[in-house]
């Protein structure tokens, strides 16, 4: 059973936006990313997006594709993303985890060897960037038999008609792209997300998530006022690859990595007592 | 679109309307590109169907590329094989060098049509390149080249004819900095800037409309070779050969071909240092179905979904995938897919050479190695056909140093 539903279920309650870090499974290697893992969650993650490198990842940016190459340098695999997601389940019984990546390792996994193993993992939902639903063969009923969510993302250039299609076969949370381009690029037409979130409340009740562009605070917070949470990968790849070697024996290094989504975790429930104001003032002071 | 020359069966008819041959092909792109891609489809569907489309095409092709390409019968080359009779269909004389043209003519049309006002182009060999920087010249388009850093020092003389047309060239360092990566990183250009900007994919891989869309301008090979083929022997070839990077020479060549069941046809992959070494380019002889770059098709893939590095001698073929007709037409056994090695295409580049005074491409030298060995075991009634798709002007640098020749000093 996926817990994304009753985690997005528990922050529409409260108010509060959903904060979505990601991070290339594996980079540099898998005890770095399970000790980030558990210290993003410490530091407010409601859900984590764990990336299954792959050696072509063309929807994403320069900071993505370092942090993929440095998990590949480190041997990662689709089965060893699985293996690290199912011990951050030994000590996290709670928080969802969604692996995102490109079709290929699937494909070669095979798509009934993949389901099983996300089942066996604890792996709460399913991303892949270059499947739409319309060449997704068997894969959304594998995932939907073991209770697994089926994510998928809709884009500025996304169609009302497709976005019907495309909600039809989405479970979980809808991610909305924010930008035209490629993970980490400069989040520039706020306006335009603001108009086609708002088209896209019209046709679904699932919670909107709201990725690429969102690198801090401020863009955290302008993004998160207009759909349900906020996607964070680049940004904190970046901290990632400025970590030292063997991060994972260095707790204060992890801990300093995963304060970007502290401090994020912080501006936005300032926002949701406080709201309001979207220009940033996320100092401690009280806005209202 | 024109009909090819002989009635098709039905398992050749593909792509159906979403894109796919069978199992291959199909639509893997991330959502931002997925409109962008439709509306391609779209507008070549609408486009294709029109016969002034077709008319301003063959116009372009006759008055800018100075086509039809000739049939060339090479005696010196069937009397040294010693067996058929070897033709040469000459793309290699094609304005700008390759076969490359004919598709970045048809493609800069549509581009034209849809109201985009720049080009983008991934390059191996550097010809599609230079074939797209010509057209962008041509009509007075932006044009920006993806290309592998690794190729840009293999293939120096192109890269600086893609600066004379007026092209930028974009050093791809990211991965194996070959043409894979160079169309990673046009994918990723075309999803930032996807309202203005036109992707001419080089050849028959990528997300549909592009394998079918790519074919169909290639075929203009294989119809006019069968034409000048009746005229000239009164008979069909008994066997066509061609190299397969990408594919979109040899599909040029067999498509119009595919109904005359009695035409052997041959694609030769780059073998590299040998088909049982890892270092080749060859996913129709020894890779597996797997999707990248927009489709499902054979591919060089791990064991772990990880696309492998690849190795050729030739940068054009020099490519972990190939189109997805192709990989229908191998299951299908329709073509058979074989490979020639490194050392193999340079000793018939040099056959060539010095027998017809034909310097070849590296990536024809493939077509040309294998078609030697074919050629030994037919008889001398037999005609045997090959894509000679492009001219080696743009390899000799590359071929002296291989040989540890001194470029540029008698």
């Amino acid at each position: 059973m996926s817990r994304i539903g009753p985690c997005a279920a528990r922050a529409r309650e409260q108010g509060r936006g959903l904060l979505i870090p990601y991070l290339v499974a594996g980079d540099p290697d898998y005890d770095t990313s399970l000790a980030l893992m558990h210290e993003l969650v410490a530091r407010g993650a409601d859900m984590i997006e764990l990336g299954i490198p792959f050696s072509d990842p063309s929807s994403d940016g320069p900071a993505i594709q370092r942090g993929v190459e440095r998990a590949l340098a480190g041997g990662a695999t689709l089965a060893g993303v699985l293996e690290l997601a199912r011990r951050f389940r030994q000590r996290d019984g709670q928080t969802p985890v969604i692996l995102m990546g490109y079709l290929n390792p699937i494909e070669i996994m095979g798509y009934g060897e993949f389901t099983s193993g996300c089942a066996g993992a604890g792996v709460d939902g399913v991303l892949v960037v270059d499947m739409p639903p319309a060449e997704a063969g068997d894969l959304p009923n594998l995932l939907a038999g073991r209770e697994i969510d089926r994510i998928f993302l809709v884009s500025p250039t996304t169609s009302p008609g497709r976005a019907r299609e495309i909600i039809e076969y989405t479970s979980g949370y809808l991610y909305y792209v924010s930008l035209k381009g490629v993970t980490g690029a400069a989040l520039e037409d706020r306006g335009s997300v603001a108009e086609n979130i708002a088209g896209l409340r019209n046709l679904t009740d699932l919670p909107i998530i709201i990725g690429f562009g969102i690198r801090d605070e401020e863009t955290a917070l302008a993004m998160n006022a207009l759909g349900d949470g906020v996607i964070i990968g680049s940004a904190l790849v970046e901290k990632i690859e400025a970590l030292p070697p063997d991060a994972a024996g260095h707790p204060e290094a992890i801990g300093e990595a995963a304060e970007l989504i502290g401090k994020v975790r912080r501006a936005l429930d300032h926002e949701k007592f406080h709201g309001g104001n979207l220009s940033g003032n996320h100092d401690g002071k009280r806005v209202s | 679109m024109p009909e090819p020359a002989a009635e098709l069966g039905a398992e050749f008819a593909g792509p159906d309307e979403s894109g796919h041959f069978g199992p291959y092909g199909g639509v893997f792109v991330g959502e931002t590109l997925a409109r962008a891609v439709a509306e391609l489809a779209e507008a070549y569907a609408s486009l294709s169907a029109k016969p002034e489309f077709w008319r301003e095409f063959d116009a372009d092709l006759a008055d800018y590329v100075g086509r039809p390409s000739p049939l060339y019968l090479a005696e010196r080359l069937s009397e040294a094989w010693g067996g058929a009779r070897i033709w040469l269909k000459r793309e290699d004389l094609n304005h700008t060098g390759a076969h490359k043209v004919n598709n970045t003519i048809g493609q800069a049309l549509l581009a034209k049509y849809m109201g985009k006002t720049r080009l983008i182009a991934e390059t191996g060999a550097g010809q599609h390149g230079v074939a797209s920087a010509t057209v962008a010249a041509r009509m007075g388009l932006e044009c920006h080249v993806y290309m592998g850093a690794e190729d840009i020092v293999r293939q120096a003389p192109n890269v600086y004819r893609m600066k004379l047309l007026g092209a930028r060239v974009l050093a791809v360092e990211s991965g194996s900095r070959t043409l894979k990566d160079a169309m990673n990183e046009a994918l990723r250009d075309w999803a930032t800037h996807v309202d203005h900007t036109y992707y001419i994919i080089g050849t028959v891989a990528g997300p549909h409309p592009y394998p079918r869309m790519v074919r169909d301008f290639q075929s203009v090979i294989g119809r006019e070779a069968r034409r000048q083929f009746l005229e000239r022997a009164g008979a069909l070839p008994d066997a066509l050969v061609a190299c397969v990077g990408g594919g979109s020479n040899a599909i040029g060549l067999f498509h119009p071909f595919l109904g005359d069941r009695k035409v052997a046809m041959y694609g030769v992959e780059a073998a590299g240092r040998g088909l049982d070494t890892p270092d080749h380019a060859a996913p129709l002889c020894a890779g597996r179905p797997g999707v990248l770059h927009g489709n499902r098709t054979y591919l060089m893939t791990d064991e772990q979904g990880q696309i492998l590095d690849t190795h050729s001698v030739s940068a054009g073929l020099d490519y972990p995938g190939v189109g997805p007709e192709h990989a229908w037409l191998k299951d299908l056994e329709r073509v058979r897919y074989v490979g020639a090695t490194d050392s193999e295409a340079l000793e018939a580049f040099h056959q060539l050479t010095r027998l017809e005074g034909i310097i070849p491409a590296l990536e024809s030298s493939h077509a040309l190695a294998w078609a030697g060995r074919l050629a030994a075991k037919m008889n001398r009634e037999q005609n045997l056909l090959i894509n000679l798709s492009g001219r080696g002007d743009k390899d000799i640098e590359a071929v002296a140093r291989l040989e540890g020749a001194n470029f540029g000093t008698a």
